[in-house]
């Protein structure tokens, strides 16, 4: 059913009846070409590209849940390709372009808004690496703007421009970076490899690999064994865990970051706002709730919650920037659980298992790289090859001293 | 305006009448009041919109699960969004507004939707607004963000302060109504120490709102005795007005005090108060919340849950209508019937759903004035009093994401899965319903933690209640509906669009939620997510067990940004450290610049200087032609003592360290396990066993960190003990040709010649006849320049001091900028070039790495990727056009070449204007940059609009070969 | 959290600052370790869910490393050691 402002005038003027299941709910078949362990965002996205993009439709995706379960509908819903290294920038950039197409090609509106992001900085030193960035970012096509004060105070009156602790002294603008209806993302992408063929089998956990002679033959699941010409694992947060039932430790740990919504406001805010002196950033959802969050709580974490000491500190950021925000409320908070990698890079590569592939580590960057880890996953599933933008995202990456260290903190997850 | 809807009776105070402004019209009520009260006795019933059809939305309820009843309370800076009437304590002055409405908000223009209803169902957007593509940031999104949101943010600083607070006890019990008072008793007797806490400003929880007797006598009275008594033990805290909105780790309670909200003027004092309770066990007796049922229009103003009609005439002594209309599918409701009979009510229908008896319709635009049965009969009724049963208050235990069970004879969930270890439950918030029960349960829970906990008093008996009777049927919806019928009153979720996600395929309650928006509400869905859960099952053939529930997370009820922030924003975010000639320098004209957590002097303007650039130009001229002194306390000093300091310092540094003579100072480079370079200062050797290390300032509390890991973790049996003396010392570097003229007037009895005190020595030593110091000779800016250390608190007198000696030297103090130019002029590293993604072989340090020793991050820093022939190199750079000012962060281009990443050949990491050349210059990274002296580059800084050609050179611009600190 | 300081007694967690896997007392001698020896100490973690030793460091209090034993999947403190001597239980010594 192909969906349309007209399919929705006809589908309401007889009462809403004809609307059609937007996905199958399929038992899984003894043996597919490829199956995908993990029905989130990066999994179903990569099940669609493999689809659309490949050709490769004898696909499964296991989802030990329910589809989007994962940090897909757990996130800040942030999209943005303001990144600085050679590895990560063209990815991301990638990405975006990605994005911008993305309900067109699978008619799906998950309400890409790009409204801007504006990373403010407070200090000469943080805006010299801004403008290195915005220079970056530049130079792989994307689009990046130094603001200078007045500017900020005429985009953002709001901000403390007076009396903050760390005044502003300029920002790094991105027109293109946005949010996105992070959960409609999955639903499209479900709703797009399901018609393909993908069969999408929710509430079906992985429970262990079939492994001979170092060559990956299937999956052992709660629904029963499946046979697989090649096994994808992407299931960030719980990736360690995963890869441990095929024996492998990763350069992951995991741990929480918590977001949080504030009741329903009249929209105010242009875009994405980040304060560079603090831990808090902020958008406001098309429903009007402030959309924010900060840093990870720093320990290692499988719990999807967090304790109060980083609530304070992100509400503390937020009103040491934002103090117009004081009496409105936060209404929910959570916490999603991130695959945090040693350099704080992600990973799309083969393992050293043969016919068992690794998505993972996305850190905190990984909704904003949905699309393009799809595509990029896709690709090397279905070519052997790893997909130009994604190809310094090795497993191996350590061992040659080839990190993508963005913060430069080095071989400590809770950094990142 | 006469209080026309006013009845006898209640706890509000008639001696003491309060005016309020609502929607601009002046109304009377009572102290006691809420101002859904007071609304309700004005005969107000319209004062809201629904989020999405803008449907007319009157009271609900009586307490914090309000979903629709919400309004812009106070205005100005003040003023807050989606405020729920039904928990505002009335105060004289109170002014409040509707929200979310165009035009008056009974003739709300945004009213329309709900004609285009059938257009607008569950997920409606998700299937449109996709062309033309551009349309939706231009078109589609501004009308959608337009009409979003409820309540405005004010657009100006939250003028209240909020406090932060710490709280310690036994046992904190969450709720005081029956079964909460009835455990705080038994617990406080027992000789607990017990913090009680409530959402409501009187304690007693639905004792205020019903008619139940109590040990004999009122309700109301026992609760005035429980807390008399609570009070006179002495070991109790009770906290009205106070939320405990979250259950985090190992008995940390999180709880949000409303202190000034009900005053007319809170007099400075903070708003509210977040509380940390640190408790060793907690109880939950947190009551139950009544939610609807589904028939046709059940959303018109009038309509209330049942409990709260009672709580309005019992408590506040108000009548939600005059001919009240009651359905309910649980013999709680029909006691409703009997409150408003006996305060002269009329009541002209009594429904109920077990009886087979239903309303379909309900009658009346912006109010209900009918109610239409199933057997088609229409009865007259201003106010319908609903009651699709209680869910029990399960919100905290399920913060450690345990997950609530269906209990079939409750009709709704009680606690399951793991509590939060300590945490119990009792009363209705554990699906215990009936009152006697009720007490008899907190009673046995405050005994039994007192038991468990140690306590040896005794808890005396439960007081004496009558069990009411309770029976509920699960009954949750109409059938048969011509009129939609509302699940979600907030968000206007109707059960068509239950049904719809079900066809559709979003079948999982997270996806019912997700999709349809049920219950992600202000309200959270409190009266609503049970009976869309109901539906769901219905729809699926599934019984509610299998189809599971959303659990709840924090907070219970919305709490104010500004309350978690507390006393950190504006200058007050973060501490202001100072340095020791802080004051001096405030004298002197410095401007300050934050460093970390610091406020450094960035330069001291003279008069008639007209920008920053004239001061810094003339600090950093007179340096190298004179002398000028810097505060420097901020870099970290760490005092590092013991036998095997050196070998200490051998194994954390990268380079040698072991043979550094006494005497002496040595740069050292640290690196991180990774073999990263992490941070670079000098190291001086005081003694045999002393030495004393400088960090960057940036790095200072890191590296004594990583200092105190290598030492307890790694080499736990050295002998070597580290503090941090950052504080402890304040350093002045002493710069330039007369830097020792100028010291041998201030050092006591040492010889400074460059034979006795060459470059790179140290020595403990006096200053000004006596003062404790210790001198180094080392040089950031290139010039003869020594750092001098005297104890902190000398460092005011020092400066001053230094200062009156060096006026015959025409001595400057110098900041932060001029530091920075003298030391982009020389070619040293700072943060710009050591980011923490930089390699010694980049910074040209790479022969500093030994190989004869194991140090941290030396293996690792040997991999291939960080040692590539082609990798970058330090370098310095000037423009090939001598005027060009060059720029930060521009990046390097071989000319020719394409703009692009492929082609990127570097970027500028520092620039100064030098004064001592007359130029711009910088530092930077480039590829092979250190073979490449000479060439000419492209500096490409897009962002900048800059394109210019630089030269590559030495990055040592000024006294390449060290004449001058040798000297 | 509270982590039961063995020195000071109950100490919020607050006052810490967590490093990570407790296996980073285990660093090879780097002298006579390989390359891959040292990645797969520097790199590769358990990351288990479930019991997790983990260094924390009382940096707001005493400067004590601390091995904390905690769940991942409760959060619950199971022990709490100096670091110290949990180094040289394992015999690390100078």
């Amino acid at each position: 059913m192909r969906y349309s402002a007209l399919r929705i005038l006809k589908e309401g003027l007889t009462g809403n009846r004809g609307w059609q299941p937007a996905w199958r709910e399929p038992e899984p078949k003894p043996e597919y070409d490829i199956v995908i362990i993990g029905g989130g965002g990066h999994g179903l996205a990569t099940a669609y590209y493999l689809a659309k993009e490949f050709g490769e439709r004898n696909v499964a995706v296991l989802e030990k849940g329910w589809l989007g379960s994962g940090n897909i509908g757990r996130n800040t819903t942030i999209i943005r390709s303001n990144y600085l290294l050679e590895g990560n920038q063209p990815f991301y950039e990638f990405s975006l372009k990605l994005w911008e197409g993305l309900e067109q090609d699978f008619n799906y509106n998950a309400m890409v808004s790009q409204r801007g992001i504006l990373n403010l900085c407070h200090s000469d030193p943080q805006r010299d690496a801004f403008v290195r960035r915005g220079n970056a970012m530049r130079l792989s096509g994307a689009d990046a703007v130094i603001l200078g004060p007045d500017e900020i105070r005429k985009m953002c009156p709001y901000l403390d421009h007076e009396s903050a602790r760390f005044p502003i002294t300029g920002a790094l603008w991105q027109p293109r970076g946005g949010t996105v209806r992070h959960d409609a993302v999955a639903w499209g992408y479900a709703r797009g490899a399901d018609r393909r063929g993908v069969d999408i089998v929710q509430n079906c956990e992985v429970t262990g690999f079939d492994i001979k002679d170092g060559r990956c033959l299937g999956v052992e699941t709660t629904k029963g064994p499946i046979k697989a010409k090649k096994v994808a694992m992407c299931a960030a947060g719980s990736s360690s865990r995963v890869a441990a039932l095929a024996g492998l430790r990763l350069p992951i740990e995991s741990h929480v970051l918590q977001a949080f919504v504030s009741e329903g406001l009249k929209p105010v805010l242009p875009g994405v706002i980040t304060f560079g002196a603090g831990h808090f950033y902020v958008s406001q959802s098309d429903k009007g709730g402030l959309v924010f969050g900060g840093d990870i709580d720093g320990y290692n974490t499988y719990a999807q919650r967090g304790n109060l000491p980083v609530v304070e500190d992100v509400c503390e950021g937020g009103m040491a920037i934002m103090p117009m925000i004081g009496r409105a409320r936060l209404l929910r908070m959570w916490g999603g659980v991130m695959d945090m990698s040693m350099d704080g890079s992600p990973f799309i590569d083969r393992t050293h298992v043969e016919g068992l592939y690794l998505n993972a580590g996305w850190c905190y960057g990984g909704f904003k790289a949905t699309p393009a880890s799809g595509y990029c996953y896709a690709h090397l599933l279905a070519s052997g090859q790893p997909h130009e933008t994604a190809r310094f995202f090795r497993l191996d990456r350590f061992r040659q001293g080839a990190m993508i260290d963005e913060k430069g903190v080095g071989a400590q997850p809770n950094l990142h | 305006m006469t209080q026309a809807m006013r009845i006898e009776g209640g706890m509000v105070d008639r001696e003491r009448t309060l005016a309020f402004s609502w929607n601009g019209r002046w109304m009377t009520g009572y102290q006691g009041d809420t101002l859904a009260s007071a609304l309700l006795a004005n005969g107000e019933r319209l004062v809201g919109r629904s989020f999405k059809y803008h449907r007319p939305r009157g009271i609900f309820s009586s307490g914090s699960e309000e979903p629709s009843a919400l309004v812009q309370l106070r205005d100005g800076a003040a003023q807050e969004p989606n405020t729920r009437a039904t928990t505002v304590e009335l105060f004289d002055g109170l002014y409040a507004t509707s929200q979310n409405h165009r035009g008056p908000l009974a003739f709300d223009l945004m009213a329309v939707n709900d004609l285009l209803s059938p257009f607008l169902a569950a997920g409606f957007y998700y299937k449109t607004f996709m062309w033309p593509k551009a349309f939706w940031e231009r078109v589609y999104e501004p009308l959608i963000r337009a009409s979003a949101g409820l309540g405005r943010l004010s657009m100006q600083p939250d003028p209240d302060a909020y406090d932060h607070g710490f709280l310690h006890c036994d046992l904190l019990v969450i709720g005081a109504g029956p079964a909460g008072l009835s455990a705080a008793l038994a617990a406080s007797r027992s000789g607990l120490r017990v913090i009680l806490v409530d959402e409501d400003f009187v304690p007693g929880g639905r004792l205020s709102a019903e008619t139940h007797e109590v040990g004999g006598q009122a309700g109301a009275d026992w609760v005035a005795e429980a807390t008399a008594e609570l009070a006179a033990n002495g070991n109790v805290r009770l906290m009205t007005r106070t939320t405990a909105f979250g259950a985090f780790d190992h008995g940390i309670y999180g709880a949000i005090e409303r202190r000034t909200d009900h005053l007319v003027d809170a007099e400075d004092r903070p708003r509210q108060v977040l509380w940390r309770i640190y408790t060793r066990r907690a109880l939950l007796a947190a009551g139950a919340t009544e939610r609807s049922m589904a028939f046709g229009n059940n959303d018109r103003p009038g309509i209330m849950l049942a409990g709260a009609v009672r709580a309005y005439v019992n408590r506040f002594g108000v009548a939600p209508g005059r001919r009240v209309a009651v359905f309910t599918n649980n013999d709680d409701g029909l006691r409703t019937a009997d409150d408003l009979s006996d305060k002269g009510i009329e009541i002209t229908a009594v429904v109920d759903a077990r009886q087979g008896d239903v309303v379909e319709d309900t009658i009346g635009r912006r109010g209900i004035r009918a109610i239409r049965l199933g057997d088609g009969r229409r009865i007259d009724a201003d106010c319908l009093a609903v009651s699709g049963g209680w869910s029990p208050n399960v919100h905290l235990t399920c913060h450690h994401r345990g997950r609530p069970v269906w209990n079939a004879e409750v009709v709704g969930f009680v606690p399951g899965g793991e509590l939060p270890p300590g945490m119990s439950v009792a009363g209705a918030a554990n699906g215990t319903m009936t009152l006697a029960a009720t007490i008899r349960e907190g009673h046995g829970a405050g005994a039994e933690i007192a038991g468990d906990l140690g306590a040896g008093g005794s808890p005396g008996t439960p007081v004496e209640a009558v069990d009411e009777s309770f029976a509920a049927a699960p009954f949750w919806h109409v059938t048969g509906l011509r009129n939609r019928a509302w699940v979600d009153l907030q968000n206007d979720v109707t059960t068509k669009d239950v049904r719809q996600s079900h066809q559709e395929g979003f079948r999982s309650v997270e996806h019912l939620k997700r999709y349809t928006t049920l219950g992600m509400a202000t309200d959270q869905g409190r009266t609503a997510n049970v009976l869309g859960l109901a539906l769901m099952a219905e729809a699926a053939g599934k019984s509610i067990e299998e189809t599971g529930t959303t659990i709840f997370r924090p907070p219970y009820t919305p709490v104010a940004i500004g309350a978690f922030g507390g006393r950190a924003r504006g200058e007050h975010f973060r501490p202001h450290r100072l340095t020791p000639s802080h004051k001096w320098a405030e004298e002197n004209g410095a401007d300050f610049v934050e460093a970390g957590m610091w406020l450094r002097a960035q330069w001291f303007k003279k008069p008639g200087e007209k920008g920053w650039r004239d001061s810094v130009d003339r600090e950093a001229s007179q340096v190298r032609k004179s002398v000028g002194i810097c505060d420097v306390t901020t870099l970290g000093k760490i005092d590092i003592q013991g036998r095997d300091a050196a070998e200490f310092l051998n194994r954390v540094y990268a380079n040698a360290f072991l043979k550094l003579p006494v005497g002496k100072v040595r740069y050292g480079l640290m690196l991180r396990e990774d073999g990263i370079c992490y941070d670079d200062g000098t190291t001086a050797r005081l003694s045999e066993s002393h030495f004393v290390m400088t960090t960057t300032t940036a790095n200072a509390v890191l590296v004594f960190r990583n200092l105190e890991f290598a030492r307890q973790c790694l080499w736990p049996d050295l002998d070597v003990h580290l503090i941090s003396t950052t504080d402890g010392w304040a350093q002045f570097a002493i710069a330039g040709p007369n830097s020792r003229a100028l010291l041998a007037k201030v050092v006591d009895d040492l010889d400074l010649s460059n034979d006795a005190f060459p470059f790179m020595a140290c020595a403990k030593c006096s200053v000004f006849g006596g003062t404790p110091a210790r001198l180094f000779r080392i040089s950031f800016s290139g010039e003869l320049a020594y750092e001098i250390a005297v104890p902190a608190r000398f460092g005011d007198s020092m400066i001053r001091a230094l200062m009156k000696t060096g006026e015959e030297f025409d001595a400057v103090p110098y900041g932060t900028e001029a530091l920075g130019v003298l030391r982009i002029e020389k070619g040293h590293v700072a943060g710009n070039e050591i980011t923490g993604q930089t390699t010694a072989r980049m910074l040209g340090l790479g022969s500093m790495l030994s190989s004869s020793k194991d140090a941290i991050g030396l293996r690792l820093s040997k991999r291939d990727a960080m040692n590539a022939d082609d990798g970058m190199r330090l370098a310095g750079f000037r423009p090939v056009d001598r005027s060009v000012i060059l720029t930060a962060g521009a990046h390097f281009l071989n000319p020719g070449d394409p703009a692009d990443m492929a082609h990127d050949q570097g970027w500028m990491t520092s620039v100064a204007y030098s004064p001592e050349l007359g130029i711009s210059v910088g530092l930077g990274f480039l590829k092979r940059g250190t073979e490449r002296m000479g060439e000419t580059v492209r500096a490409y800084s897009p962002v900048r609009d800059q394109d210019v050609l630089v030269e590559v050179c030495s990055p040592h611009h000024v006294d390449p070969d060290g004449v001058r600190q040798r000297g | 959290m509270i982590i039961d300081h063995p020195l000071l007694g109950p100490r919020d967690a607050a006052e810490f600052v967590v490093l990570g896997d407790a296996s980073l007392i285990d660093r090879p001698d780097g002298m006579t370790a390989t390359v891959e020896e040292m990645h797969d100490y520097a790199y590769l973690r358990d990351n288990p869910a479930g019991d997790h030793r983990e260094l924390w460091y009382h940096e707001q209090g005493d400067r004590s490393w601390l091995v904390v034993t905690r769940s991942t999947l409760t959060h619950e403190v199971i022990k709490v050691e100096l670091a110290r001597n949990v180094a040289r239980a394992q015999g690390r010594s100078r």
